[in-house]
C-alpha cells in the first residue's frame, strides 16, 4: 500500500500525540474516549437512518412502487422526518407492566451493538479498538441483545410480546451457533482473530477466493443464519406482525420503540460489515495476487468506499431475502437450523482445516 | 487517581452494588437482570487486565448463555404478577452470619497474601495459540486430560438430557 493519503494510522497518532502533550494523561484518555463516543454515536445514527430510508425503496422496488418520494429529493429526508415524528410521540406508560425491566430493555439492546461496531474496522487505521480476538468479541457482545429482547418481552405483561420474545429467544440461540462456526471456517484459514490482521491477509485475494469452496459455503451459512440472528425476514416469527401484531415490542411506543428498531437495523450493518471484513476483504481493495498494475489501480479507490461498499452489497442481499421469501415457521426454523446448518458447517471446518493442513489455499 | 483506577472503581461498585440486589430483589426476572449486570462487569475487569480473550469468554458464556438460560427458564414458568415471599429473621439472621463468615475469611487471606509485583514482558497479551496448545497438550500443563473428562461430562448431560425431555411410548 504506497497510498499513505488513504491510511488514517498517521491521522489518529497525531490526534492522539496531540492531546498527550496538551494534557495530563487521564483527561487525554477522557478526552479520546468522548471523541470516539461522539464519532460512533454520529455514525450509528446517520447510518441507522439512511438504513431505514435503503429498505423502504429497496422493499418499493422489489414490489414495483415509487416508495417515499414527498421530503426532499426522492424522498431522501423521508426518515428524518420519520425521527421527529418518533421523539414528539407519546411514551405510553404500562400499567402492569414491570416498569423498570421495560425501561432497561431497549437500553440493553442497543447497548449490545453499540459495543459491537466499536471492534469494527472502518478503514485502515479508522478502528476504534483492534483486540486481538476481535472476531470472538465481536459474536460475544453481540450475544447480549438478545436479553434485551427476552426482557422486553416478559416485561410487557402482553401475550403476544411474551411469545414473540421467546420465539425470537430460541432462534437467536440456535442461529448464534452457525454464525460463530462459519466464523471458525475462517479463522482456521486466516489463523487469527484480529480483523486488523485478517485484512492484512487478504491483500492478495480475498478469503471467500483463497479458501476454494469451504469459504463460500460458510459465506452462504453466515448469511443465512446472521440474517436469522438478527430477526429480520424470512425468520422475523419473533415480529410476525400477521399473529403476533409486533412481537416483543408491541407495548413500546415513540423513542423506545425507536431504539428497537434502530438496534435492529445496526445489528444488520454489523452483521453485514463482519461479513464483508472476513469474507470480502474489508477495507481491502480487490487485488488478485500477482497482477500488479491491476491491483495498483485499485488501490486509488479509498479503502472506506471500499468497505462500505462491500457491506451495502451485504445489506441489499438481506433486503433481498426479506421482500422475496415468505416467512418461516418455527419448526421450520430449528429444523433449518439444527439439521442442516449445523452439520453443514461441522463437515465444512474439517474440510477447512485439511485444506489448510495441506496448504491447498492460495 | 489514573483512568485504569476509575474504572475498576466503577466495575468493583457495579458487581458489588448488583450482586446485593441480585440476592435481595424479589422479582426472579429482575434478579436475573441484575446477575447479568454482575457477570458483565466482571467480564469489564478482565478487559481492565488486558486479558480479553477471558473478557470474551466470560460474555459469550455467562452473559450470553447461561443468563439467556436463566431467563428463557423463568419466561416458561413464572408470572409477571409474581412476586417471592419476604424470608422469615429465622432464615435471615443466620443467612447473614454465613455470609459475613464467608467474607471474613476471604478478606483476611486477601489482606494476608503477598501478591508480588512483576511484570513479564509480553504476557498482557492473551495468546489463543498458547491456550489451544495447551488445552491438547499431554505434556506438563497440558489440560487434554482435563477436556477430555469433561466432554465426557457434556456428553453424558446431553444424553441425560434428551432422555428426560423424550415422550414415554407407553
Amino acid at each position: 500500500m504506497n497510498f499513505s493519503i488513504y491510511d488514517f494510522t498517521s491521522f489518529t497518532q497525531w490526534i492522539d500525540k496531540f492531546l498527550y502533550d496538551n494534557l495530563p494523561a487521564f483527561w487525554a484518555v477522557a478526552v479520546e474516549m468522548v471523541i470516539i463516543g461522539l464519532l460512533v454515536l454520529v455514525f450509528y445514527a446517520m447510518v441507522g437512518l439512511f438504513l431505514v430510508y435503503a429498505e423502504r425503496k429497496v422493499c418499493a422496488f422489489m414490489q414495483n412502487r415509487i416508495g417515499p418520494n414527498r421530503v426532499g429529493p426522492y424522498g431522501f429526508f423521508q426518515t428524518i422526518a420519520d425521527l421527529f415524528k418518533l421523539l414528539m410521540k407519546e411514551l405510553v406508560y404500562i400499567k402492569n407492566a414491570d416498569k423498570l425491566l421495560f425501561n432497561i430493555a431497549p437500553f440493553i439492546v442497543i447497548i449490545a451493538s453499540f459495543m459491537a461496531i466499536a471492534a469494527i474496522p472502518f478503514a485502515k487505521g479508522l478502528h476504534a479498538i483492534d483486540f486481538d480476538i476481535g472476531i470472538l468479541y465481536v459474536i460475544a457482545v453481540s450475544s447480549l441483545g438478545v436479553v434485551g429482547i427476552l426482557l422486553a418481552g416478559w416485561s410487557s405483561n402482553n401475550k403476544y410480546s411474551l411469545i414473540g420474545a421467546m420465539r425470537s429467544g430460541a432462534q437467536i440461540v440456535s442461529y448464534e451457533l452457525s454464525v460463530g462456526l462459519s466464523l471458525v471456517t475462517i479463522i482456521i484459514l486466516a489463523g487469527t482473530m484480529q480483523f486488523s490482521a485478517i485484512v492484512e491477509g487478504q491483500a492478495n485475494g480475498w478469503f471467500i477466493f483463497k479458501g476454494h469452496i469451504p469459504a463460500f459455503i460458510a459465506f452462504i451459512i453466515f448469511l443465512i443464519s446472521s440474517t436469522a440472528e438478527t430477526n429480520r425476514g424470512p425468520f422475523d416469527l419473533a415480529e410476525a406482525e400477521s399473529e403476533l401484531t409486533a412481537g416483543f415490542h408491541t407495548e413500546y411506543s415513540g423513542i423506545k420503540f425507536a431504539f428497537f428498531f434502530l438496534a435492529e437495523y445496526m445489528n444488520m450493518f454489523i452483521v453485514a460489515s463482519i461479513a464483508a471484513t472476513v469474507f470480502l476483504g474489508g477495507w481491502m481493495p480487490f487485488h488478485v495476487g500477482g497482477w500488479q498494475g491491476f491491483n495498483h489501480i485499485m488501490d486509488f479507490i479509498p479503502p472506506f468506499v471500499w468497505y462500505i461498499g462491500k457491506t451495502f452489497f451485504i445489506i441489499w442481499v438481506m433486503m433481498w431475502f426479506k421482500w422475496t421469501f415468505p416467512r418461516l415457521r418455527i419448526d421450520q426454523l430449528l429444523t433449518l437450523e439444527w439439521k442442516y446448518l449445523l452439520p453443514i458447517n461441522l463437515v465444512n471446518i474439517l474440510i477447512m482445516a485439511f485444506i489448510v493442513l495441506m496448504g491447498w489455499h492460495f | 487517581m489514573t483512568p485504569n483506577q476509575l474504572m475498576f472503581a466503577i466495575f468493583s461498585a457495579v458487581i458489588i452494588i448488583f450482586s446485593i440486589l441480585t440476592v435481595t430483589s424479589r422479582r426472579i426476572l429482575r434478579a436475573a437482570t441484575f446477575l447479568l449486570f454482575v457477570l458483565v462487569a466482571t467480564g469489564g475487569l478482565y478487559f481492565l487486565l488486558r486479558f480479553n480473550y477471558l473478557a470474551a469468554i466470560q460474555l459469550t458464556l455467562y452473559a450470553g448463555g447461561i443468563v439467556v438460560m436463566i431467563i428463557f427458564s423463568i419466561l416458561l414458568t413464572s408470572h409477571i404478577a409474581e412476586k417471592l415471599e419476604a424470608p422469615d429473621l429465622k432464615k435471615i439472621i443466620p443467612a447473614l452470619f454465613a455470609a459475613a463468615g464467608g467474607a471474613l475469611i476471604t478478606i483476611a487471606t486477601i489482606l494476608q497474601h503477598k501478591f508480588p509485583v512483576e511484570v513479564i514482558a509480553g504476557s498482557n497479551r492473551t495468546d489463543i495459540r498458547e491456550i489451544a496448545k495447551s488445552l491438547i497438550s499431554t505434556e506438563k500443563f497440558g489440560y487434554a486430560l482435563p477436556f477430555e473428562v469433561i466432554s465426557i461430562l457434556l456428553l453424558a448431560a446431553m444424553v441425560g438430557a434428551i432422555i428426560l425431555a423424550k415422550k414415554r411410548k407407553d
